[in-house]
């Protein structure tokens, strides 16, 4: 945990503005189910979820420890850095 | 909002001209794509004729009864809200060189980049005996609406004990689930209503979505009520007679009282016109832009791209758009499009609370959109009855976000 909080750190410092507000590669696809507003009862929306939280979830899904229908099945198609970029573009969304 | 002002175009970067997109299509993809350009503060206008959108994920439930038509019908009002110019005709004609898009009242409009997502052409000429007129008497059901709501109908006005035909065809098709999930919902209502009737599915393929999946469920839900013959089963229909709703294969003919024809399919009209659709009867994309591999300034998404191992989905519509305003918002700007990653989802309904899906995760390699290895694929075999029931549930909720997301 340690070591992603001081990569966010890192990567929030390099990273220009004005890039920010591009979305990361897979980032687009997420709002076809979880909504960026206010979502459906069943799906977590991604207004609710922290980047830490996300980073958290994507692992475990990846890493088979966090049971699931389909977010395992696509947690798998994404690395560490990918996921984080992702979640960091979600928290600016929140 | 999406993008937000900070990365909205100035007039002062354009001088006076702001950049005119246009998309042409107002679906999963056409909507979502003019409603990202537009938070981006360009000009979008949305060429589409029709003010309600009826959707067709969702729409085989209708067909079971399960589910009325106006739950699969969303209004354009809130995307043009939004700023989005709504043009309500249709396109007739593109002149690529003079990048000019012409509309059936004859006027026309200029554009720097074009965005076409105009779905599927059913091809009325592909199938002896199946032309529009025969789709009357034996419906597609394969764009939501009319023939949707008449394939309900003739389900509900066959006696008990009848037969019901679906003939699916080869590949590509929008939807690859589709015709299967169709088969499940319908024998569901004959089940529960009409117990003693059959339903044959005539397959122009030996292999389909989600297969081990959908005959393990109707081995369990529906035993002996769903026949599948495959193409070398002699599943491939070669002929139809409307008036007798008779299908010919090369195995001898099949008579229905229900008969569901779902024909081979191309790209929208409008990209056969536009130059875009090479002799597949599809368009070949650059797989980072969707930009048309063979006209400048024209990108194409959703059904009517070749989008590698992407299905034609409302999911994989959708995700394209995004992706595709991005990179005309870098290229309008003059700044190299970075490589994406797409995501599908595909549930399908095999009863009301068992559902099952398919993903995949999509990176560019090679010029196509390749699956990304170890990622994806389907539900799980042997699950319980918990885990289809969730999916289930996840399946109307991924429409409700989906459709809020485009329409809402």
């Amino acid at each position: 945990m340690r070591t992603i909080i001081v990569a966010a750190i890192l990567l929030a410092a390099i990273a220009p503005a004005s890039a920010q507000s591009v979305a990361p590669p897979g980032a687009a696809a997420c709002s076809g189910c979880h909504a960026l507003g206010v979502g459906s009862a069943s799906i977590p929306p991604l207004s609710g979820q922290t980047p830490e939280s996300i980073v958290t979830a994507m692992q475990a899904f990846r890493m088979g420890q966090r049971q699931a229908t389909v977010m395992d099945r696509i947690a798998k198609g994404f690395s560490d850095e990918e996921t984080r970029a992702i979640a960091d573009w979600v928290g600016q969304k929140r | 909002m999406l993008g937000g002002s900070a990365t909205a175009f100035s007039r002062s970067l354009f001088g006076q001209a702001l950049p005119h997109l246009i998309v042409i299509g107002g679906g999963f993809g056409g909507a979502t794509c003019a409603r990202e350009l537009k938070r981006h503060g360009l000009n979008v206008t949305l060429v589409e004729p029709n003010l309600i959108y009826t959707a067709c994920p969702f729409s085989n439930a209708v067909i079971a009864g399960l589910r009325p038509i106006e739950a699969q019908q969303f209004r354009l009002d809130v995307v043009k809200q939004g700023g989005v110019v709504v043009a309500q005709q249709w396109a007739v004609r593109v002149e690529p060189g003079a990048r000019r898009v012409f509309l059936v009242d004859g006027s026309s409009l200029q554009y720097d980049r074009l965005v076409l997502a105009p779905g599927i052409d059913l091809r009325f000429d592909a199938l002896p005996g199946y032309d529009e007129a025969a789709s009357a008497m034996l419906p597609h059901a394969w764009k939501a609406g009319e023939q949707t709501e008449l394939l309900r109908r003739q389900l509900e006005a066959m006696e008990d004990g009848g037969t019901v035909i679906i003939a699916a065809p080869s590949n590509p098709f929008r939807c690859p689930p589709g015709p299967y999930e169709r088969a499940s919902l319908i024998a569901h209502y004959l089940k529960t209503h009409k117990p003693r009737s059959k339903l044959i599915i005539l397959d122009a393929k030996d292999t389909f979505s989600k297969q081990r999946l959908f005959q393990a469920a109707w081995q369990e839900l529906y035993p002996n009520l769903i026949e599948w013959v495959s193409l070398s089963s002699g599943g491939k229909v070669n002929e139809v007679n409307a008036k007798t709703r008779t299908l010919t294969t090369d195995f001898g003919h099949h008579t229905g009282d229900v008969v569901n024809v779902i024909p081979p399919q191309r790209a929208g009209q409008i990209t056969h016109v536009a130059g875009a659709a090479d002799r597949s009867g599809w368009c070949p994309i650059d797989p980072v832009t969707f930009e048309s591999r063979l006209q400048p300034n024209i990108h194409v998404i959703g059904d009517s791209s070749i989008a590698g191992g992407m299905p034609k989905s409302a999911f994989s519509a959708n995700a394209q758009a995004k992706v595709c305003a991005a990179a005309i918002v870098s290229l309008l700007r003059g700044q190299p499009p970075s490589a994406p990653k797409l995501i599908n989802t595909c549930y399908s309904l095999v009863a009301p609370d068992y559902g099952i899906s398919v993903a995949g995760v999509y990176r560019p390699a090679n010029g196509v959109l390749t699956d990304v290895e170890g990622a994806g694929g389907t539900s799980p075999p042997n699950a319980p009855p918990s885990f289809r029931s969730l999916e289930a549930t996840y399946a109307q909720a991924w429409f409700e976000t989906i459709t809020t997301e485009v329409f809402g």
